[in-house]
């Protein structure tokens, strides 16, 4: 385990640096504050349930958009619920999604319950033992350089989990609107024509 | 030779532009699945578990794809919380075939319970149910069901009844030699 000396306030502003034109699909919970928090627009999807699904809305919308990067932001109770995914990406190997687990290694919606991760469950390894070639666990801020450098000019596909501190994040809150997240993403994404009268 | 309703299943699919298909394998898909394979312009995914079908299906939309989902019946047990939440919260399209077990001349009882629950199952989440038992049917079903799922924001299920695949996928029924003990 972990010292959990990030904040996830200060990873997401790092990360967000270098993001330039990823489209990023978030876990349900505090990825969604997160994101709002560091880099509101309209080609973020925000995700409000659909817990486990995460990574795999990734793998879909990276197969579509391969032209672009696409970064999953979740965090470990998300992640550990679709660990079959990660078997999944790593089949198909699509060379631009990254998936960036902040790992506080407790459910931070549900009232701190631990997860797994804080009984040893490496996300990372599982990862690697999927498949994934690029693996990392972030756990400093020397650490967190080589993920930035990673994002931008590393082999892709990509699991980066990051270890961070558990705390009450402060809640910068999207829409909750699930028809209208989808459709600000897609018209961000197509353009207003292609994503209303799909050809 | 491939059966009917799959050469036609997979022609639609090109018809109607779907750039993936995600499936978990079961014996009455195996056509449809190799040409889906085989096909160089079909992102052919094989999931660990039909609840990822969900999730790929919305990805795709988002980015602008349209795709198609195949499971056998006990699958969609494993995609409920996914379709309620993702899909009919987000008005996501979906079009999904599934394979039935459980139902006509179904020889492994533990498939009966969830094959008896999946239209009813389908239904209550707002998924769009097509019943087919015919190669006829079944065509008809999957270009009608595209038609709303893509140009209608519409979930739907076509369901491939086991009058038309038939019952024979229980390993017992095609091996060469069964003992029971």
């Amino acid at each position: 385990m972990s010292d959990l000396k990030l904040n996830r306030s200060d990873v997401m502003k790092k990360i967000m640096a270098v993001r330039n034109n990823a489209l990023v699909i978030t876990g349900l919970g505090s990825p969604v504050w997160d994101l709002a928090a560091s880099d509101h627009r309209p080609d973020n999807f925000y995700s409000w349930g659909g817990m486990g699904c995460a990574i795999s809305m990734g793998l879909g919308c990276a197969l579509a958009q391969s032209d672009k990067k696409v970064w999953v932001i979740t965090g470990d109770g998300e992640a550990l619920m679709g660990l079959g995914s990660l078997a999944t990406v790593a089949a198909q190997r699509p060379s631009n999604l990254a998936v960036i687990v902040l790992d506080n290694e407790h459910y931070g919606e549900t009232g701190m319950q631990r997860t797994h991760t804080s009984h040893g469950t490496d996300i990372a390894a599982i990862a690697s033992g999927a498949g994934i070639q690029t693996t990392m666990t972030i756990n400093n801020s020397e650490t967190l350089e080589g993920l930035t450098t990673a994002l931008t000019s590393g082999l892709l596909p990509m699991v980066a989990v990051i270890k961070v501190a558990a705390g009450k994040p402060n809640l910068i809150l999207p829409s909750r609107d699930g028809v209208y997240i989808k459709n600000q993403f897609r018209q961000a994404v197509l353009g207003a024509t292609e994503a209303m009268h799909s050809s | 030779m491939p059966d009917a309703w799959t050469a036609e299943a997979h022609r639609l699919f090109k018809e109607f532009n779907i750039k993936t298909v995600g499936y978990v394998p079961d014996a009455g898909l195996t056509d449809l699945i190799n040409s889906c394979e085989a096909d160089n312009d079909i992102n052919a995914v094989v999931m660990t578990t039909e609840e990822e079908g969900i999730g790929l299906s919305a990805g795709a939309w988002l980015g602008g794809d349209k795709s198609a989902v195949l499971m056998q019946s006990s699958g969609v047990g494993n995609t409920v919380n996914a379709i309620a939440s993702i899909i009919t919260s987000c008005q996501f399209p979906l079009f999904m075939i599934v394979t039935m077990r459980g139902q006509y001349g179904e020889s492994n009882p533990w498939q009966i319970p969830m094959g008896q629950a999946v239209a009813p199952v389908l239904k209550s989440l707002g998924v769009h149910v097509f019943e087919v038992e015919t190669d006829k049917e079944a065509a008809e079903a999957i270009e009608a069901g595209l038609k709303m799922a893509f140009v209608s924001n519409a979930a739907v299920a076509v369901l491939i009844g086991q009058k038309l695949i038939g019952a024979k996928s229980f390993i017992a029924d095609v091996a060469e030699e069964v003992t029971h003990v």
